[in-house]
């Protein structure tokens, strides 16, 4: 890669000068993979991108709860092209006390005749409301599979915490169901345990 | 050995013909490769967009399928960014920046050789998906998963391609930087260099910081539709949006790539036809760098409308209004420089004038997409279309274009057809203008992008804009005319070229030799 020295160029200097340069070049291509944690780091801290938190149900104390005012929580579910099932919330919305734990069910058929393997990557609006909308126990956790022609029920406990901001009265948890046949089995990569709760949940 | 050759001076023993061109090490052989693959680039990505205004001279579809049209934008996109600009201005670096610090050749001669010949194999990769099964890429230049992930065999070729072409950038990057830092004649501090000198060292260092974050982004995408990793696809545990945040941490410092060594070229052909020296040489600089470092903190301005919150896209709002200070300084010290100069109006000059003129407007509707209310409106519409085609054809292109005609005269030995170049210029100019100007008005009336066909009422513009680009296209033909009528004859240039032009590249006899500067000269 070294070329001869011309007339001026040093050509230690030059080594030393390319040595740098092609050294920054690696350490960019580096952080340009870094950019993947470090992007959902900062948008599960920050609530950022609708990313819902994961709370343990033992950390929950009934004196928390925000006896003053009810929130509205709505359901929606849809499924993703490629994944034959039909996934649908069993009601499509709810009144919620902050801080008091809740359940919903959401009820999914598989429509094709061999098992699948599905994955569901939840979402909350609006944005700001993400970071006090946290989950005991989702679906959303681990892969879920269907038998063919298989229903199930997949029940989704959480808490809106009672510091969530007066103004919002509604909070929408959304899911989308993705077919994840590709990738069962195998942890997510590219991502590990960085992913929307993904395999996270300790209890 | 090629640098053996470099040393004898003489120059009579290397090869003739193609074999001249495959093995040269020579800067100028090596720029004017770059210049003319530059060109060649785009005449082809014009051509795709005469396909893409074709299409929609008028509503419906006549003349080809919207699958074709979506490779057409995609590729037209991809040939002008990474074939015709890019390449154009390291084809300038490697003439200009060895003659304007007074060095012999680059730093490392056959480094360059390499990346130039990179290229093509790049680009008949890229050129060659068109023909495989399912048609060439039809994701638009900025390739987003996920429809990246489920394209045919042309998105690897694609992938591929900009693999290479990054590679080669990176290493003309290198060897820029290593020709700045240590081949400058002595007496040629930093601060003596021609504008054009440093803007090109600072897109050098952007290269370098963002090619390869392009590089890991297209990885990423290629381990998604080949080796399972799900950086992209929700079902895996990824995230499409990733990807944009990725892209644009590239994309947005890629458009000063595009857009730095313009202002370097801008900053030599004014004073030089103002007769005055550049206004502001040392805030030029600053400006400069200044325009770099906030390149890295607004790329989320393309993505205003993907569900950001508001203190993100307030951060992103006022950082990217932010760019508009140096460069409303740089704009300023163009004026400044004009003012009161002793101005004539040869070609190179009339081109300068227009960038200025045309690049504001083109700043200024860059503004109004920063406001991010504004933006959910204007988002994929045509005024984006119409932004940064006065950003990126009135600012880069015919930047290069005022380049060439203020150069040509010491590359060739001959001065080109002034009256030719005139009417090059105002057809280049008005053409320009009767295509995107229009185009404002059709974004702020809500036609999208990247669609073959529209709603009835934006006919009218769409038929202007249409015209104007064909007589835009074949204004260019008038180019490529001028250029090889200048190369072949004309009247003898003299050394100086111009009127007491500023710089070392002007006391070198015109023809510039083979080999200049092997004797360095004498900064003052
Ligand atoms: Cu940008």
């Amino acid at each position: 890669m070294i070329d001869e020295p011309t007339v001026r160029g040093d050509s230690r200097a030059n080594r030393r000068l390319i040595a740098r340069l092609v050294l920054l070049v690696f350490a960019m291509f580096g952080f340009g993979f870094a950019l993947v944690p470090l992007y959902d780091v900062f948008c599960e801290i920050t609530g950022l991108n609708g990313k819902t938190g994961i709370a343990d149900a033992r950390s929950i104390r009934a004196a928390d709860v925000d006896t003053s005012r009810m929130v509205t929580v709505e359901f929606t579910g849809n499924t993703a092209n490629g994944l034959p099932w039909e996934f649908r919330p069993q009601v499509s919305s709810m009144q919620v006390r902050p801080g008091e734990v809740a359940a919903a069910v959401y009820i999914a058929r598989n429509t094709a005749g061999r098992p699948i393997v599905g994955r569901a990557i939840p979402s909350v609006t609006p944005g700001k409301a993400a970071a006090h909308f946290k989950k005991t126990e989702c679906f959303c956790f681990t892969e879920q599979t269907l038998q063919a022609g298989e229903t199930k029920a997949m029940p989704v406990r959480f808490v809106v915490e009672h510091d969530l901001p007066r103004d919002i009265r509604t909070v929408t948890l959304s899911y989308a169901f993705f077919n994840a046949e590709a990738y069962a089995g195998t942890p997510p990569a590219g991502r590990s345990a960085t992913g929307p709760d993904t395999a996270k949940n300790t209890n | 050995m090629a640098t053996a050759e470099v040393a004898s001076h003489e120059g009579h023993h290397h090869p003739t013909g193609i074999m001249r061109w495959l093995t040269t090490t020579n800067h100028k052989d090596i720029g004017t490769l770059y210049l003319c693959f530059s060109l060649t680039m785009f005449l082809i990505g014009g051509f795709m967009a005469l396909v893409v205004r074709a299409e929609l001279f008028q509503p419906g579809l006549q003349i080809v399928d919207p699958h074709f049209f979506n490779q057409m934008t995609t590729m037209h996109a991809l040939i002008m960014v990474f074939g015709a600009i890019m390449p154009g201005f390291v084809g300038f670096a490697n003439w200009m920046i060895p003659m304007m610090v007074g060095a012999p050749d680059m730093a490392l001669p056959r480094l360059n050789n390499w990346s130039f010949w990179i290229l093509p194999f790049a680009f008949t990769m890229l050129l060659s998906s068109l023909f495989v099964p399912g048609g060439g890429p039809a994701a638009g230049w900025t390739l987003y998963a996920p429809l990246t992930i489920q394209g045919g065999m042309s998105v690897d070729m694609t992938i591929f391609a900009i693999h290479m072409m990054g590679i080669s950038s990176i290493l003309g990057a290198i060897n820029i930087i290593v020709t700045i830092f240590n081949m400058r004649a002595p007496g040629m501090s930093l601060m003596k260099m021609p504008l054009f000198v440093w803007t090109w060292l600072i897109t050098a260092f952007l290269l370098i910081a963002v090619m390869p974050v392009l590089a890991g982004a297209v990885t990423m995408l290629l381990t998604d539709r080949h080796f399972g990793t799900a950086f992209f696809d929700p079902a895996g545990g990824g995230d499409p949006v990733m990807f944009q945040h990725i892209f644009w941490f590239f994309g947005h410092p890629e458009v000063y790539i595009m857009i730095l060594p313009a202002f370097g070229i801008i900053s030599e052909i004014i004073p030089t036809f103002s007769r005055k020296p550049l206004f502001g040489y040392t805030t030029m600089v600053l400006a400069t760098a200044c325009i770099a470092f906030l390149s890295f903190v607004v790329w989320a301005h393309h993505m205003f409308t993907v569900g950001m919150p508001l203190a993100g896209e307030l951060f992103f709002m006022y950082s990217t209004m932010l760019i508009a200070v140096p460069t409303g300084v740089k704009v300023f010290n163009w004026v400044s420089t004009m003012w009161r100069g002793a101005l004539t109006f040869e070609t190179p000059m009339l081109f300068a004038v227009a960038v200025v003129f045309l690049f504001t407007i083109g700043g200024f509707s860059g503004l109004m997409l920063a406001i991010t209310p504004a933006d959910f409106q204007y988002h994929d519409t045509y005024f984006v279309v119409a932004h940064f085609h006065y950003v990126l054809f009135s600012g880069a292109a015919m930047a290069m274009m005022g380049g060439a005609y203020y150069w040509l005269p010491k590359w060739t030995g001959h001065m080109y057809d002034e009256k030719l170049g005139k009417i090059h210029f105002w057809l280049t100019t008005i053409f320009f203008n009767v295509t995107f100007f229009p185009q404002h008005f059709l974004g702020l009336a809500g036609m999208p992008r990247r669609i073959p066909d529209y709603a009835l009422q934006f006919t009218e513009f769409n038929v202007i804009s249409s015209l104007g680009a064909f007589g835009l296209g074949l204004s260019q033909l008038l180019f490529v005319y001028i250029i090889v009528k200048c190369v072949r004859s004309g009247v003898r240039a003299t050394d100086e070229v111009w009127e007491r032009p500023r710089g070392l590249e002007w006391t070198v006899p015109s023809p510039a030799p083979y080999h200049t500067f092997e004797t360095p000269p004498k900064v003052i």
